[in-house]
């Protein structure tokens, strides 16, 4: 298993190939981009920043989680950080497992609970010149946030 | 005692930087330093109960702090 936080582009076929090997029947990529339209705003693209120490050791320990659920160790997923145009690739996740339905649940798991807990931001910048921070409006709890 | 209170996106904005030093009395928690923080020019823009982070880990608002920590006050989550 392998996790990372880079401020380079990521090369998600490069990570498919990282995890798979001839015992593993199935393989899953999945690949967050960024999309042109955000709640109805034309979005030109993303800054991601982040609070990355804490970033690293929070994906690690979810990579963790799902190696110890899911049953396997063949886990790799990298975040970027920095400024990313449309189609530009957020996140990464490769997961490879024997079976294929431990294979698509390590990985929804590891997304689902990635975007729950680290500590990275995204500022979007929309076709209209202004931009923002994502979710900043929001209330959240720190209740609701903790596991 | 002494801590370092970091603050990121919107938050860091709020304030204006992204890093304060606080002085807070032996006992104090992480509920406290945002008290502190939130009477900074800016700080009104920041929840009572934000989450929060003392030294890489999420902590509850009634964490206790110790000298030299690292406390993070971080905003809505937004990675993937």
């Amino acid at each position: 298993m392998r996790s990372a936080i880079v401020s380079r582009p990521l090369d998600p076929a490069a990570l498919l190939a990282e995890v798979s090997g001839s015992a593993n029947g199935a393989a899953i990529l999945f690949v967050g981009t960024v999309r042109n339209v955000n709640e109805g705003r034309e979005v030109s693209g993303i800054e991601y920043s982040g609070y990355t120490a804490m970033a690293e050791r929070e994906l690690e320990a979810i990579v963790a989680e799902a190696v110890e659920r899911f049953g396997t160790s063949n886990i790799a997923v990298e975040h970027r950080l920095g400024r990313l145009a449309l189609l530009e690739a957020s996140v990464a996740i490769a997961v490879a497992h024997p079976h294929r339905a431990a294979a698509y649940d390590a990985s929804r798991y590891v997304i689902e609970e990635l975007k729950r807990r680290l500590p990275i931001w995204k500022r979007e910048e929309y076709v209209d010149g202004t931009r923002e921070w994502v979710g900043a409006a929001r209330g959240q709890r720190a209740e609701s946030r903790k596991q | 005692m002494t801590i370092t209170t970091l603050l990121f996106a919107s938050y860091a904005d709020a304030l204006g930087v992204e890093s304060v030093q606080l002085q807070l009395p032996e006992g104090a928690t992480a509920r406290d330093a945002v008290e502190q923080l939130r009477a900074f020019p800016g700080g009104d823009r920041l929840p009572p109960l934000p989450l929060l982070a003392i030294n890489l880990e999420y902590v509850r608002a009634d964490a206790p702090l110790a000298a030299g920590d690292e406390l993070a006050v971080i905003p809505p989550v937004a990675g993937g």
